[in-house]
């Protein structure tokens, strides 16, 4: 039997859309037009066309998902790549050479995750995995003049690649267990163990399978313990590719992490022990990414801290997830994933909007030093103001979305029962948060601006303008109006029902 | 009435604001203007909501609803009754003087009247809200307004102060954000609508109710502020420009003593009644340790903060009376006292910040022991702060001691040794505002004021309908009164046994 290509058109489509700049670039532009970024984006936006109307199903012998679960999380990549493609304008004309590769590489990437969120079963995860990370590798290299940069890549590919041989080790264990790598296949067998009573056999195999492929993608997702890099990386790589970083492969990790988890080990036997094990993750990434983010005084490596403390609070949704009955009458289960899904949808826009803001200004001012913001009201209102709502929406911050993630988060981790605490760290932390934001905001508006510097309005490149403000808007009104995406998020957490 | 009046008097500020907005930044007269207009309206509207409230029943009026979130059950939904119309009006008063107030702005006029319209749209949000997390998302709307208002145009502390601020009241919000979803996920059908869960109420257990009490009460102590989480006020009161100091002692400590009676009192009765004492205690450490440390203070503005400290402690006294007399009635007149002393703690504390705001700006400075004798030079102003003085204090015939009036009975009726103990606060109150009278206005003239103008037209008119209301209020009580009799009566039922 043929496998269904209809399901798997868009990552077909954006693959060859990226051969296609690869090309053009090559034979037609020969690096010295900016038309790319535009043609990358038109690539993008057809691919979001594509995915809003594939059928839903599992293909290529069961490896390949496409459910509402991938489907939205296709959405936050595509956004997510559009949104950073448009706010390289300024980086793009540092490149004198390879303009073309760069535009590719980020489609490349960007159809790694696809392929990730739809992966079924773990090589399969493994193979799109590595496509997204050998891509970012190279992106997080690109200011090749930067020594900053070229150390940003060797550190990202050097613990990468350790990275993956864990995962690769935890991977062998749990084929080696249960025989199979299809998740849904993992979850059957174990289940079958469980009701015979032979769980207990091999037991130490199944955890620490479990453990290190949760330390493989830990390490993608940037969690504490495993956040090492991403400061350095964040601060070395050129800024689009930082913002992407921080959220696109963010949510392609969590993706991955979703499926493996609330696929294969959603059995009752492992839910509390992932639970559990996330839970203190949530917990180390939100106290020490908001600790260590006050210390800070360049904005990139504030962000990566608080991108750190942000995937604290994306991981409560999936710690809500780990509860399969409560008292409370709704579905945890579901709950949790559709909370955490919603969480990176809104993160997506005040995150990349910051870092877009932060672009604009060192386009500007050749400065990522946060005290060099002073008096930026002054020069650029549009910037400040902008910057303002996006931080204030990281900060969850109402009529924000950040806000209306944060509640969702935090509401399933109480319905679930039992993880009270991790609540209350979760908001304790977010107090420190704030704390940190609000010292961006300070600098913009409530010190003077320094006496030497020029108070010319600062001119935003137009593409950049418009990411800001496609930012400003979806920060505001999926803060209002959550509804239409919380069903989305609903829709794609239905998926692991059961 | 069909129209949404609460809703309009929500958010015509918020129209305000975005037209301020589009404002160019020179055109001040323009933007001044505009901003008091768009603050008359909601004004214009509470008296209108005033002469259409039925004082005789405790329903709910002027209720709206519309479903907002529905995977949530999050609706918008207001109403309004005894509890909410004396703050709607007081913010919608309080809120038009003080940007006719602002007039004198001259730093970044168009942020200023704009965060100060969304100020207001926050304040009166969260006495209209009736769904658990519209009330959260007004309660904290304003917070970013206050920030910039305080941290942008306050004085030389201030950005410490704002932060504090903003952190402090955060810190207090988490919690009662906590207490929300652990209220939503123990209700059966789920549900946000705060009169819902008064319903359900009496019916939550009483671990449950305990733990949710005390969340709250972190929440809402710090707004009021309730010793010892008044650390904040002293640096935001002082550090505040003017106005925003008289939006903060008028009305943002009030939505502390409204939340515990609005949501507290009724939807955790036994939670209530286990922390009744506690509230009588704090609030007599507050009257007393406020009053004590007004007394040593130097600066006319920290004076009149700290007193707001002795002051609040009188509401959390007073609510901390309810019980159903041996007949049958809901006994009211402890929170009676708190209601009024909310409402005229508004008005008086509203008006002496600013008197010393009138003050301060011509002298530039805000030091007791630097003036004496102004009333020779300035008797119109000194006339008009010594009545607000005296209101402050208690003078009979003014609104002050109708509210401290009733604190005390209801006191004696519950708690006699702490009222008796909290009776002192009344001489040390009147300690601290007769030597500031004394030394201000009266003594030997300073030859170094010789250039002091008296108060001006503009600034008569922001105090004028202040002067009213506590004179009207302290000799005829009696309508406003009516007003929240039929609800505090319910919430005494609801809570008293």
């Amino acid at each position: 039997m043929l496998p269904d290509f209809g399901m798997i058109l868009p990552h077909l489509f954006l693959l060859c859309w990226a051969a296609v700049v690869f090309l053009i670039d090559l034979f037609i532009l020969k690096s010295k037009s900016n038309a790319l970024s535009y043609i990358s984006m038109i690539g993008l936006l057809i691919t979001i066309g594509l995915v809003s109307c594939v059928p839903e199903g599992r293909t290529f012998g069961q490896m390949f998902i496409s459910d509402g679960f991938s489907q939205f999380f296709n959405y936050v990549f595509l956004g997510a790549t559009i949104l950073a493609i448009a706010s390289s304008e300024s980086f793009a004309d540092k490149l004198k050479f390879n303009k073309g590769e760069y535009y590719g590489l980020l489609l490349l990437c960007t159809t790694g995750m696809m392929f990730l969120a739809s992966a079924g079963e773990l090589v399969s995860m493994y193979v799109a995995l590595e496509l997204t990370t050998l891509t970012l590798f190279v992106l997080a290299a690109y200011r090749k003049w930067s020594v900053s940069s070229a150390e940003a890549g060797l550190k990202y590919l050097i613990l990468g690649a350790i990275s993956s041989a864990i995962l690769l080790y935890g991977i062998s264990m749990i084929y080696g267990v249960t025989g199979t790598t299809d998740f849904a296949r993992i979850h059957s067998v174990i289940s079958a163990k469980l009701n015979a009573g032979i769980i207990k056999e091999a037991w130490d195999v199944h955890v620490l399978g479990l453990v290190m492929i949760l330390a493989g993608l830990g390490f993608k997702l940037a969690l504490v313990p495993f956040h090492m890099w991403a400061p350095d990386v964040y601060q070395g790589a050129p800024t689009p590719i930082t913002s992407y970083l921080s959220v696109a492969s963010k949510a392609a990790g969590l993706a991955a992490l979703v499926r493996v988890v609330a696929g294969a080990f959603a059995s009752a036997a492992f839910m509390d022990d992932w639970g559990i094990i996330i839970a203190v993750l949530a917990a180390l990434g939100m106290i020490v990414g908001n600790i260590t983010a006050v210390l800070q005084s360049n904005i990139k490596r504030m962000l990566a801290y608080s991108s750190i403390a942000q995937a604290g609070y994306i991981l409560v949704g999936l710690v809500a997830a780990s509860r399969y009955l409560s008292f409370t009458g709704v579905k945890p289960w579901e709950f949790g994933i559709s909370a955490l899904s919603f969480y990176v949808f809104g993160y997506m826009f005040a995150n990349m909007g910051a870092f877009a803001v932060a672009i604009a200004f060192s386009h500007k001012y050749g400065s990522d030093e946060i005290k060099d913001y002073a008096g930026l009201w002054r020069k650029s209102p549009f910037l400040s103001l902008s910057m303002t709502i996006f931080l204030l929406s990281l900060a969850g911050i109402p009529p924000l979305v950040g806000f209306y993630a944060k509640y969702y988060v935090f509401a399933a981790a109480i319905a679930g029962g039992g993880y009270l605490w991790l609540v209350l760290i979760g908001l304790l932390t977010s107090v420190i948060a704030l704390f940190y934001y609000a010292y961006i905001i300070r600098q913009m508006y409530f010190e003077p601006t320094p006496e030497t510097d020029d108070t010319e309005r600062v001119r935003v490149a137009p593409l950049l303008t418009a990411t800001i403000i496609i930012a400003v808007i979806g920060t505001i009104a999926i803060g209002i109006f959550p509804q239409p995406f919380v069903s989305l998020a609903e829709k794609a957490a239905v998926v692991f029902a059961g | 009435m069909d129209f949404p009046i609460l809703s309009l008097m929500i958010f015509i500020p918020l129209i305000g604001m975005i037209v301020v907005m589009f404002l160019k930044q020179s055109q001040v007269q323009a933007i001044r203007y505009t901003s008091a207009f768009f603050s008359l309206l909601p004004l214009i509207l509470s008296f209108i909501m005033l002469a259409n409230y039925d004082w005789t029943t405790s329903q709910l009026q002027f209720i709206e609803k519309h479903s907002w979130v529905p995977s949530l059950s999050v609706n918008y939904h207001l109403g309004a009754d005894g509890l909410s119309v004396p703050m709607l009006f007081l913010t919608a008063l309080l809120s038009f003087i003080s940007i006719v107030a602002s007039f004198n702005i001259t730093n970044r006029v168009k942020e200023y009247f704009a965060f100060f319209l969304l100020l207001e749209v926050g304040m009166m949000g969260v006495f209209a809200a009736l769904d658990f997390f519209l009330f959260y998302v007004f309660w904290e709307i304003m917070l970013v307004p206050m920030y910039f208002l305080i941290g942008i145009w306050g004085g030389p502390r201030k950005i410490y102060a704002a932060i504090k601020f903003f952190l402090y009241t955060l810190f207090g919000s988490i919690f009662m954000l906590v207490g929300i979803l652990l209220l939503y996920f123990n209700t059966d059908p789920h549900t946000l609508s705060i009169m819902e869960l008064i319903k359900m109420g009496p019916s939550f257990r009483t671990d449950l109710q305990i733990m949710v009490w005390a969340f709250f009460f972190i929440a809402f102590a710090i707004k009021v502020p309730v010793w010892p989480f008044h650390t904040w006020l002293p640096d935001a009161h002082v550090e505040a420009p003017t106005a925003v100091s008289v939006i903060l002692a008028g009305v943002l400590l009030k939505m502390g003593t409204y939340g515990i009676l609005r949501i507290s009192f009724p939807m955790l009765p036994f939670g209530t009644n286990y922390f009744s004492m506690m509230m009588a205690i704090l609030g007599v450490i507050g009257i007393i340790y406020g009053a004590l440390v007004s007394m040593a203070q130097k600066d006319l503005k920290k004076l009149v903060a700290y007193s707001s400290v002795s002051h609040m402690g009188y509401c959390l006294l007073g609510m901390s009376v309810f019980f159903i007399a041996a007949d049958g009635t809901p006994f009211i007149t402890g929170i009676s006292g708190c209601m009024f002393q909310m409402f005229s703690h508004g008005l008086i504390t509203g008006a002496l910040f600013l008197l010393v705001g009138v003050l301060y700006d011509r002298a530039h400075t805000r030091e007791i022991a630097a003036f004496g004798g102004l009333w020779t030079k300035v008797p119109v102003y000194g006339s008009i702060m010594t009545f607000f003085a005296m209101a402050s204090l208690g003078l009979p015939g003014l609104s002050g001691f109708i509210s401290e009036f009733l604190v005390f009975v209801g006191g004696f009726a519950k708690y006699p040794v702490i009222t008796g103990i909290a009776v002192i606060g009344v001489v040390l109150t009147a300690g601290y505002i007769l030597r500031m009278v004394q030394h201000v206005f009266l003594g030997p003239f300073n030859v170094k004021w010789e250039n002091l103008t008296e108060i001006n037209a503009r600034e008569i008119f922001t105090v004028a309908p202040l002067i009213i209301l506590t004179l009207a209020i302290g000799l005829y009580p009696k309508p406003l009164a009516n007003l929240m009799a039929a609800t505090l009566e319910n919430i005494v039922t609801m809570v008293g046994r």
